[in-house]
């Protein structure tokens, strides 16, 4: 990846900025709270682009109406997977929106080796692409 | 306790003027509510100025470069029903507020129902997602003693119990606990959890009403309904509090409020039966004399019920 120098997934919200502090990311929660969006939090070791369905660490969060909370459930769940991809949603459950409307990384595997390109030649000179994480040649678990 | 400051622009004789900062916080306003809304509760009133005096003290000194840790505001309220527990409990989150000792100033007020769960594994995310909601603002637990249940060793109260203590202890920035329930019921509840009781720093204890305090309570009361007492209707309910102060089952303030309502009931009965048809203001608003003596109080020497069959031993809530 000859653009993303630093080598880091860039998924989400902020994901070209360096790493966001605690008191940030509370910041950020603030603002979430502060449109009563419901937050969740999601990890996952599979950081493929279109792995859109990560595990959700507990349940997702309505009616609070302060961050501490929150971060104190992030910091356990960074506590329990150190070494995986976490993130914090924040959803609107406005009827016609119903969608997730704040997503961004909150802790990453230490060495992220990233993704290839794999090409497939077809019929005729017709050449399919994909990309591929390394990490996932290993099995679930194992992979950071 | 204090760090000497290392901040050579705040030396040891520069000034802060503490009456501006008083001023600043809008502190004194929320104290005269409390002063006018509350009567007598005077143990109360001193633990709560003490309080406020601190939490101020505490940010002047913070400016000072003073720091000294966050002060340990758990509280403990015990007393009678009806003494006006949870009343203080949503004043003092709004105080604690307006102090700064609290980020957001809400009440989150739970029972044993909402902390404890049904089954093994229940509990501990029940009780989480409680203080999460409280997070930021004061969660009151009302009857604590509920909480723990020694005739019964596989109660899950026990593991709420513990995970509250840790979150008194790790996230007092965050939260501010305060117990409530019957004097001799939480005293036996913290001799059984003497964690519990070395954590909460303020114990405060809410004493009775005498009649005449119960009275000016039911003038406050009637005035936020837009109602009040004829002269000779206030003697009667002076009268009426004195007899049923000395029946059982008596929650003071609560009593009161129960006893207006079967007031209001008659007062609307006897207007309605009364041959007076052309009603004034003042007509709808007045309790009269005859519509407290009807009470059973005076009639039979016991509470009465209303026209319903519930004992006023009910009265909680």
């Amino acid at each position: 990846m000859m653009t993303n120098t630093g080598n880091l997934l860039t998924q989400g919200q902020f994901s070209f900025l360096p790493p966001l502090t605690d008191k940030q990311i509370s910041a950020q929660l603030k603002y979430a709270l502060k449109n009563g969006w419901a937050i969740g939090i999601e990890y996952t070791d599979d950081p493929h682009p279109r792995n859109t369905y990560w595990e959700m660490f507990g349940n997702p969060m309505f009616d609070l109406k302060d961050p501490a909370g929150i971060l104190m459930e992030i910091n356990s769940c960074r506590k329990t997977f150190p070494s995986h991809y976490i993130r914090v949603t924040a959803f609107n459950s406005t009827r016609g929106v119903e969608s997730p409307t704040m997503s961004y990384i909150v802790n990453r595997p230490k060495k992220e080796p990233g993704f290839g390109l794999v090409r497939q030649e077809g019929a005729g000179r017709h050449v399919s692409y994909s990309i591929h994480s390394y990490a996932t040649d290993k099995p679930e678990g194992e992979r950071y | 306790m204090s760090k000497q400051s290392k901040n050579p622009t705040s030396s040891d004789d520069t000034q802060i003027d503490l009456d501006a900062e008083f001023r600043k916080s809008n502190i004194k306003e929320v104290l005269d509510k409390l002063d006018r809304e509350l009567i007598g509760l005077k143990p109360v009133k001193t633990r709560i100025r003490e309080t406020a005096a601190l939490l101020l003290v505490d940010r002047v000194r913070k400016q000072m470069d003073l720091s000294a840790g966050a002060p340990s505001l758990h509280m403990c309220f015990t007393g009678n029903p009806g003494t006006g527990k949870t009343t203080v409990a949503l004043r003092m989150s709004e105080i604690l507020h307006r102090l700064g000792y609290v980020r957001e100033g809400h009440l989150v007020s739970v029972t044993r129902d909402d902390l404890v769960g049904q089954y093994i594994g229940h509990t501990a995310p029940k009780t989480k997602e409680v203080i999460k909601k409280a997070m930021g603002g004061v969660l009151f637990i009302d009857e604590a003693y509920y909480l723990y249940k020694p005739e019964n060793e596989r109660d899950y109260g026990a593991e709420s119990i513990e995970i509250l203590l840790q979150t008194m202890e790790n996230n007092r920035e965050d939260l501010v606990v305060i117990l409530a329930g019957y004097k001799d019921r939480m005293d036996k509840f913290f001799h059984s959890n003497p964690g519990m009781r070395s954590r909460i720093a303020h114990h405060i204890d809410f004493p009775d009403y005498d009649a005449d305090e119960l009275v000016a309570i039911a003038k406050l009361m009637l005035a936020e309904q837009n109602y009040r007492f004829s002269p000779a209707g206030e003697e009667a309910f002076g009268k009426y509090i004195r007899l049923r102060m000395k029946m059982e089952h008596f929650a003071n303030a609560r009593s009161v409020r129960n006893a207006l309502d079967r007031a209001r009931l008659r007062q609307a009965n006897r207007l309605f039966m009364g041959t007076k048809k052309a009603l004034t203001k003042t007509d709808l608003m007045t309790l009269e004399p005859e519509d407290i003596l009807a009470s059973r109080v005076f009639l039979e020497g016991k509470p009465d019920s209303g026209s319903s069959a519930i004992p006023e031993a009910k009265e909680q809530g």
